[in-house]
């Protein structure tokens, strides 16, 4: 499967969107088996609510937004990036588009694409 | 294992001519702080798992939060030590997928471990820590000898 992974794409959309914030690339774990694709995405401090997945044609966006306040008090260092988090990836066209399902638990984004039935192996009995 | 270098407030200007010199090098300070912490991160695939950290400070409490996605609460261990803070703890894999084709492979697992020096002293029966979201956040009381006092000024 060709998960092309682009970042940013030519549009006048994402030229706005980088204008008015950065985002940062989650990373992510991708597998394979004959039944379909899994993703995982590591989103800290998303929950639901921030979550926003879009599928456009054969790629599909997940932005995930944090929710997490700035530490009370005055910082004494700051290592945790502050944008929001945002990757896309091309699609293989054996998935089923219809059938993909996603959850969030504690920070991981787990997508579950599953390949559509008529391009998996199947037997064909011989009367 | 990636120690900290504690971070050392500039001391107060004695000369206000030095204000300005001193606000400049908290800037820079502040511009090479933040490459270094990406550069540690992508620097992990050598050195292992380096989860980021914020601290902060305020009259009453020390704050922390670290990004620790997909863990179990019971996999995470918090500890204070002589006035060091340490959190470690192990990520396990938590899907099987023996047979499955691996595109992407970029979430690390196994043990981190990251410890950090506490700028005045804490009361470890009082603090409290939260995992929410892949986020934990530990928040210390000072002791009461820590915490900053006013002192009455008598003109006599």
């Amino acid at each position: 499967m060709t998960m092309k992974t682009t970042v940013q794409r030519e549009s006048h959309e994402t030229a706005e969107c980088a204008a008015r914030q950065e985002y940062v690339a989650p990373e992510v774990n991708i597998f394979e088996t004959k039944d379909g694709y899994t993703l995982e995405a590591e989103m800290p401090g998303v929950d639901k609510s921030g979550l926003e997945i879009t599928l456009e044609g054969t790629e599909i966006t997940i932005v995930g937004r944090r929710h997490t306040e700035a530490l009370a008090g005055e910082a004494l260092f700051r290592e945790c990036p502050a944008a929001d988090y945002r990757r896309v990836f091309e699609l293989d066209p054996a998935i089923d588009t219809g059938k993909i399902s996603a959850k969030i638990e504690q920070g991981i984004l787990t997508l579950t694409l599953p390949k559509s039935e008529r391009v998996k192996p199947r037997k064909i009995a011989v009367e | 294992m990636n120690n900290l270098t504690r971070w050392q407030r500039p001391e107060l200007a004695t000369w206000q001519g030095y204000g300005r010199l001193t606000d400049l090098r908290d800037e820079i300070d502040r511009l090479f702080e933040m490459p270094l912490a990406e550069l540690a991160r992508t620097s992990q695939v050598l050195s292992g798992w380096t989860p980021a950290m914020d601290l902060s400070e305020d009259k009453d409490n020390i704050y922390l939060r670290a990004e620790l996605p997909g863990m179990k609460r019971e996999d995470i261990e918090v500890s204070l030590h002589e006035g060091t803070l340490s959190i470690s703890g192990e990520r396990k894999s938590q899907s099987n997928h023996p047979e499955a084709e691996v595109h992407r492979s970029e979430r690390f697992f196994g043990r981190f471990q990251r410890t950090v020096a506490l700028p005045t002293p804490v009361s470890p029966d009082k603090a409290k820590a939260q995992y929410k979201d892949g986020v934990l956040t530990v928040t210390l009381p000072k002791t009461e000898e820590a915490k900053p006092k006013q002192i009455d000024v008598r003109v006599s």
